[in-house]
């Protein structure tokens, strides 16, 4: 029976050298264990022949234990070192065998069957534990396994998400531009029809430099007759008026000059740069320039301007040109909305925009109302969304208003608000703080 | 010769009085202004009997120059012999003339104003 102890360790130092096969510790140990393994076949034969009967039991146990010992006690054998704990019990199975035996022949004689299925049980214990081992292994390999392909499919997975989200991110690079294309294109859109009402601004002002200076050639020419006949005092009021014409010249040059100027404001791209405006300036500018624009396309149209404006407002921070494509935008609308309504045929209608500011309360308002057709319910909701247009296809780019939401709410914190009355009348407000952040 | 002069903007009034400086002086012709359709009707009213020319604007904040002529066409169309009404506007076109002579303009003139032709035609008026 000391051989199942002696083939337990011969067969514990194949596995361990089994353990480290394929891995870089293999060459350290390959040669000890491969001749230790030779040597413990070696030993069981040697020492049963060569020494005393009452030693020969101990030496399995103790090669074994030997074994053991060392595998638990070297890091290199840390993976296989519950295996390694199998066989204490075939150590300590033989060690009693050999014991009994030493101290006590007689009853060992009686029942040496019981020590050889202990022994036996011992050497068992250890396969079926390697066996269920082994199982337990092969399935944590196929766990393994199965963790392999789930990380190379989340790592597939992974891949494809980061390029769809680089795809996205270009795609949003893609989307601004557009946007600003479209801004720009609004702005242009705007631009043109307000060419007309830019034009009839600035020839009206031109009218009067050309009347007043071709006027006072002709004053100077009755001075210089006045002065031939010595009628001084008349030279000297028709002086006067020549002084006063050069006043009024001066006035309508700076005229077209303003509204040259508003233009090209108007069309620049926006520089975000926030100066204390005049908004009631901006909004009579505007106002001028969007009916004058709707007139030159319908001449016949006619509207009553009211402008309420608040003697003391003060000037708030505001992107004077972006606050003034709002207006526009506002004045446009109103202006559309009482041109529809006058199309309905009522003769007794009088198209009527008002334009009035307020401040109050650390902020300025603004309010734009127009008799015109009002916004149905159902609509109110939308019409600060991008590209929502109730007019005909290739008339409106269905972006004023919600070009006009972004500029006040989230270029100056401001708000507007609007309310209407199908049919009746529509008055937006909008709202500016008095102290706008730098965003 | 009473002319009223209808024309929101109000440097056209200095204008009118220099252009026609020694005409006014001479006592030959005489102005008077009104800056809306509205302020022109109101002008009317008491002295409609005196005005024999009405040099109107067309386009005016409120009541346009073309609703002003009808207004005049039928409010005081009645002997003594109704008034001349020229209209003016920057907007040379069609419609609008077409619009004022329907209404019973008697003569549609364009901006920039030619005054020697305004004058020329007031003479053949007088004549």
């Amino acid at each position: 029976m000391y051989f199942f102890v002696y083939l337990g360790a011969f067969l514990l130092l194949i596995r361990l050298r089994t353990s480290v096969k394929f891995t870089e510790l293999f060459e350290k140990w390959n040669t000890l264990l491969r001749w230790s393994s030779f040597g413990v076949i070696i030993a069981f034969f040697v020492f049963e022949k060569l020494l005393p009967d009452s030693i020969i039991p101990f030496i399995g146990p103790l090669i074994l234990g030997g074994i053991v010992y060392f595998a638990l006690n070297e890091a290199d054998f840390k993976p296989v070192r519950s295996f390694v704990n199998t066989h204490i019990p075939l150590v300590i199975v033989g060690f009693i065998d050999a014991i009994v035996d030493l101290i006590a022949p007689k009853f060992y004689g009686e029942h040496d069957d019981i020590f050889q299925i202990a022994v036996l049980l011992g050497f068992i214990w250890i396969f079926a534990r390697w066996a269920s081992t082994k199982k337990q292994q092969q399935e944590m390999r196929i766990m393994s396994v199965k963790k392999d392909e789930l990380e190379a499919l989340v790592s597939e997975r992974t891949a494809e998400l980061t390029k769809q989200r680089n795809e996205l991110q270009d795609l949003v690079k893609e989307l601004k531009t557009t946007q600003t294309q479209l801004i720009q294109s609004e702005k242009m859109a705007s631009l043109g029809e307000l060419t007309a009402g830019i034009a009839h601004e600035i020839q009206n002002p031109l009218n009067f430099v050309n009347n007043f200076s071709e006027v006072s050639a002709e004053l100077i020419d009755e001075m210089e007759e006045e002065l031939e006949k010595g009628d001084k005092e008349e030279a000297l009021a028709i002086a006067a008026d020549i002084k006063q014409n050069l006043e009024k010249i001066r006035h309508h040059g700076k005229r077209a000059d303003g509204i040259v100027k508003g233009m090209l404001q108007h069309s620049r791209q926006s520089n975000n740069i926030k100066e204390a405006t005049d908004i009631n300036k901006l909004a009579d500018e505007y106002l001028r320039l969007a009916y004058h624009g709707l007139r030159a396309k319908d001449k016949s149209f006619n509207a009553e301007l009211i402008t309420r404006f608040s003697e003391n407002l003060p000037t708030v921070d505001v992107v004077p040109q972006d606050v003034g494509r709002v207006l526009l935008n506002l004045f446009t609308n109103a202006f559309y909305a009482t041109q529809q309504k006058q199309k309905q045929g009522d003769p007794k209608y009088r198209p009527v925009v008002e334009v009035a500011t307020i401040s109050k309360q650390g902020m300025i308002e603004v309010f734009v109302r127009d008799n015109g057709t009002g916004i149905p319910e159902h609509i109110k909701d939308k019409i600060m969304q991008p590209f929502f247009t109730t007019k005909p296809t290739g008339e409106g780019t269905g972006l004023g208003l919600s070009l006009s939401y972004d500029i006040i709410v989230k270029g100056h914190n401001g708000k507007i608000d609007v309310q209407t009355k199908e049919g009746e009348y529509t008055e937006f407000m909008i709202s500016i703080p008095l102290t706008v952040k730098n965003n | 010769m009473k002319i009223l002069v209808v024309d929101d903007e109000a440097d056209v009034q200095p204008l009118f009085l220099q252009r026609f400086r020694k005409e006014i002086r001479n006592q030959e012709v005489e102005f008077d202004f009104a800056l809306s359709g509205e302020d022109a009707l109101k002008y009317l009213e008491d002295k409609h009997s005196e005005v024999v020319l009405i040099l109107s604007d067309i386009n005016m904040p409120g009541m346009s120059g073309i609703e002003l002529l009808g207004h005049i066409r039928e409010d005081f169309g009645d002997p003594p012999p109704p008034p001349v009404v020229m209209m003016v506007t920057a907007y040379g076109d069609e419609e609008n003339y077409k619009q004022a002579m329907e209404k019973g303009a008697n003569d549609f003139l364009t901006k920039p104003l030619d005054f020697d032709l305004l004058k020329q035609k007031l003479k053949n008026l007088t004549d």
